[in-house]
């Protein structure tokens, strides 16, 4: 279904979803969210006071290719200042993003999006977002949609490709779910033009 | 960079302001072009971080589109990590390092 956003005024904008679409942008963002938080790295020093001042973070880019790309290095050919950069900001674009992801959440449950959703429900959720909570909305629906882009291999120019999988591939059904967050995202930046 | 046509008088301009800025601002933001990001959100994010006209900012948008990549803003080293800083929390794939000289 195309999603619809209608600007409400001094910012504010309204969405409604089916609870169908609001429980998978649920369960996406919750793991993206759990992603970001679980594979939290160790501190790269003993020193209390560098843990105090969150000059402690990791040095080295994470394994996962998400995580690689959601925390990109700073320097491209400079791994020494790429490490520093992330020392000192890898942890705050971390908390940043989860905290992010929990707005979305929080707007869902505001919206009443039962927390069991039955196949058969045809109940729509009504979404208001303040200024801010747009902000967080569009972050998050970026960094699920770079998460399942990075997990599926999305290249620029590939559409053929995903057109010509059969429907009940799997891949092809996680790939048309990126294409609907690509939708709410793009009509989310329009009320905002 | 294609530079062999003689350069109108407006670009020449261009040139010359760039270089003297290029000279007291040594480093670089680059944004780099990724297969995710949106054309419409790439555009909403150089004129809501940098408060660049919808022309620059999707100037500079298809820049990243087409060739791949492109300098969003130039400054001194501190002020670049803060950009690139943001532009990693918009979910675009940004890195600095020192302008050519």
């Amino acid at each position: 279904m195309r999603q619809q956003w209608t600007a409400a005024g001094k910012g504010r904008v309204v969405g409604g979803f089916a609870a169908l679409e609001a429980d998978l942008l649920r369960t996406l963002v919750a793991q993206v969210v759990e992603l970001i938080r679980d594979d939290a790295p160790a501190p790269s020093s003993d020193d209390p006071l560098a843990s105090l001042l969150q000059m402690d973070g990791p040095v080295d880019p994470p394994d996962d290719p998400v995580l690689a790309r959601l925390l990109p290095d700073a320097y491209r050919d400079d791994v020494e200042s790429a490490g520093e950069f992330r020392r000192f900001t890898e942890r705050g674009l971390r908390d940043q993003k989860a905290d992010n992801g929990l707005v979305v959440l929080e707007s869902l449950r505001d919206a009443g999006l039962p927390d069991e959703i039955a196949p058969e429900d045809d109940l729509t959720v009504e979404v208001e977002l303040m200024p801010e909570e747009v902000q967080a909305w569009l972050r998050t629906l970026t960094d699920v949609r770079i998460a399942l882009a990075t997990r599926l291999g999305v290249e620029d120019d590939d559409e053929d490709y995903w057109a010509s999988l059969p429907e009940d591939e799997p891949r092809s059904y996680l790939h048309d779910i990126y294409d609907w967050l690509g939708f709410v995202q793009e009509a989310l930046v329009h009320t905002l033009a | 960079m294609g530079g062999v046509t003689a350069p109108t008088p407006t670009e020449l301009e261009h040139a010359e302001t760039d270089t003297v800025v290029g000279e007291a601002l040594p480093w670089i933001t680059i944004v780099w072009n990724d297969p995710v990001n949106l054309m419409s959100y790439v555009t909403y994010v150089f004129r809501d971080y940098f408060g660049y006209s919808l022309k620059k900012a999707e100037k500079l948008m298809m820049q990243v589109h087409r060739d791949g990549k492109a300098v969003v803003s130039h400054g001194g080293r501190e002020e670049m990590e803060r950009d690139v800083q943001a532009m990693h929390g918009y979910g675009l794939w940004a890195t600095l390092e020192k302008s050519d000289p």
